[in-house]
């Protein structure tokens, strides 16, 4: 077995196989999607930069040569291998829309729900690996109760997305645990109004006046810039997120899909809700029947 | 009547906060006793827990300003990580946080008045179990038995800053009157919008009420008077 600790190898020699020998001879299991992801990668990175993803994408804990650590990259993947999840703000609130891809016919409409209420002023739309969602609203929802009974007050929405967006960085910080593989579109109203921020995978947290996760985040986004949204109110809001989501769902991809939408403004009073049936009716009846006339030019 | 110099010093005080129009008037008197004796007949018990809250501090002296010392602390922190201001209902909820969960150990009735952004001016008493109750006026201290009539008449909403000040000088200086506890001199603090301003009225400056004499052959007037003029040569 051969110690390597102070050998410093320059880039391009570093072998793979003689540091795994010295790590008391484990059998390196690699994952076969994350394998194939990573050639993809190197193949299109050794046309660029002479660095490869090969060998420095093993672990959350090792950075590249140019500075980047593919582990968070490839958490970022699986976020944009799921449906799209789409929030604007409105003048008076937020409005919050899922894609949610339906697996199997046998499940029931209204299960399996992607956003979650983290506070009365706040939800949160889970974009991802479902079970790490879970896993960062049960964190958000305990935060914000914490805040409360320390504070006494309802957290503010700024302070709750620093929260955590610092979770969720701390899973990329440890070798032994791996980076959540999903993004969260958090909508809250408070004291200073209603605000919108969006969680990576990589623990970074900006916030938004529309932002996009998932399959078709590019183009949900060009959709939300041609929105004027600083004019529209949030019923308005709701017409246009459903149209936005019925116009990038791919149906030759992706079979069928359940739409799911929430909001907090004013007529929800402040509080983060489910949009009411009605309203969620006319806004698929006005995406569909735009759908048509676009299909119909 | 022994001195008895051993015992805790005890703020008797008079605390008073009150709500005016666009801001709070925060006043109290500045007696600390232990036992009999005065151990600080100019003590400040208005002390400052951020740019703009303020608390008044009664009972143990210790235990008031220990509370206070740790809450400062807290939201300071609280402050950077909001990256503004804190405001005075998180004060008062942190205020209570401690008296609450140590009811046990301390013997300490605080009013914290500030002026937030959000809600303006506002007044919470936390007396002695620790409880946080919201009022448009608020009273404490042994002093302020004396005064629960006396603002049940006085007080109305929406006065003017001038207006809350003349009505806290008022009723400090009628509680120093009656309760042996509190004396000294009237300490007013001012929170409002534009800032803080802190006034100062003393003792013998202050209103005399019903029985109360002029001071005659009062000591003060004679050490501060001129001395005999020189003898010119």
């Amino acid at each position: 077995v051969k110690p390597n600790s102070n050998r410093i190898d320059p880039p391009g020699s570093f072998k793979i196989s003689d540091n795994f020998r010295s790590y008391s001879g484990l059998r390196r299991k690699k994952n076969p999607i994350l394998r194939s992801l990573g050639e993809k990668e190197s193949k299109q990175q050794s046309k660029k930069m002479s660095s490869i993803g090969t060998g420095y994408d093993l672990s959350v804990t090792t950075f590249s040569p140019d500075g980047r650590v593919f582990q968070i990259e490839y958490a970022a993947k699986a976020v944009d291998n799921s449906g799209t999840v789409v929030g604007i703000k409105c003048k008076d609130g937020i409005v919050m829309g899922v894609e949610k891809l339906i697996a199997s016919k046998m499940m029931l409409p209204g299960s399996n729900r992607r956003i979650h209420s983290v506070h009365r002023h706040a939800g949160m739309a889970v974009a991802g690996l479902a079970a790490d969602g879970r896993q960062i609203v049960a964190r958000a929802k305990s935060e914000a109760r914490s805040y409360e009974s320390v504070y006494g007050d309802a957290v503010p929405v700024k302070e709750l997305s620093e929260r955590v967006a610092s979770y969720v960085h701390l899973c990329t910080l440890y070798w032994w645990l791996r980076p959540f593989g999903c993004g969260v579109i958090l909508g809250g109203y408070d004291k200073d109004g209603p605000q919108l921020y969006m969680i990576e995978p990589s623990g970074i947290s900006y916030r938004y006046f529309g932002a996009a996760i998932g399959k078709g985040k590019q183009a949900a986004k060009t959709e939300i810039e041609k929105l004027k949204l600083s004019e529209m109110t949030c019923k308005e809001g709701v017409i246009e997120v459903a149209k936005i989501i019925y116009k990038l769902h791919d149906e030759a991809k992706d079979k069928a899909f359940e739409l799911e939408m929430s909001w907090i403004c004013e007529e929800s009073k402040r509080e983060h809700q489910k949009v009411p049936d009605d309203l969620l009716e006319e806004a698929k009846t006005a995406a569909k029947t735009a759908l048509e006339e676009m299909d119909a030019d | 009547m022994d001195l008895n110099l051993d015992a805790p010093h005890s703020m008797g005080t008079t605390i008073v906060g009150v709500t005016y129009n666009g801001g709070v008037v925060l006043g109290a008197d500045s007696r600390t006793s232990t036992g009999m004796y005065v151990a600080n007949r100019a003590s400040d018990k208005i002390t400052q827990l951020t740019d703009n809250v303020y608390v008044c501090r009664s009972g143990s002296a210790a235990d008031s300003q220990v509370v206070s010392d740790y809450v400062r602390y807290f939201l300071h922190q609280h402050t950077i990580q909001l990256g503004q201001p804190a405001t005075v209902k998180v004060s008062a909820n942190l205020i209570r946080m401690l008296a609450y969960n140590n009811k046990n150990m301390l013997q300490t009735g605080l009013i914290v008045g500030g002026w937030d952004k959000y809600e303006g001016g506002k007044i919470y008493g936390i007396p002695l179990g620790g409880t946080v109750v919201e009022q448009p006026f608020a009273i404490g201290g042994s002093g302020s038995s004396y005064l629960y009539g006396f603002f049940d008449q006085a007080w109305k909403e929406n006065m003017t800053k001038e207006e809350a000040e003349q009505l806290v000088v008022k009723a400090v200086s009628l509680a120093i009157a009656r309760d042996g506890a509190s004396g000294g001199v009237v300490r007013t603090v001012i929170i409002n919008s534009e800032g803080v301003t802190r006034n100062f009225y003393p003792g013998d400056k202050l209103q005399l009420w019903h029985e109360e004499l002029e001071p005659q052959n009062s000591l003060l007037d004679i050490l501060n008077a001129a001395g005999p003029e020189p003898m010119a040569m």
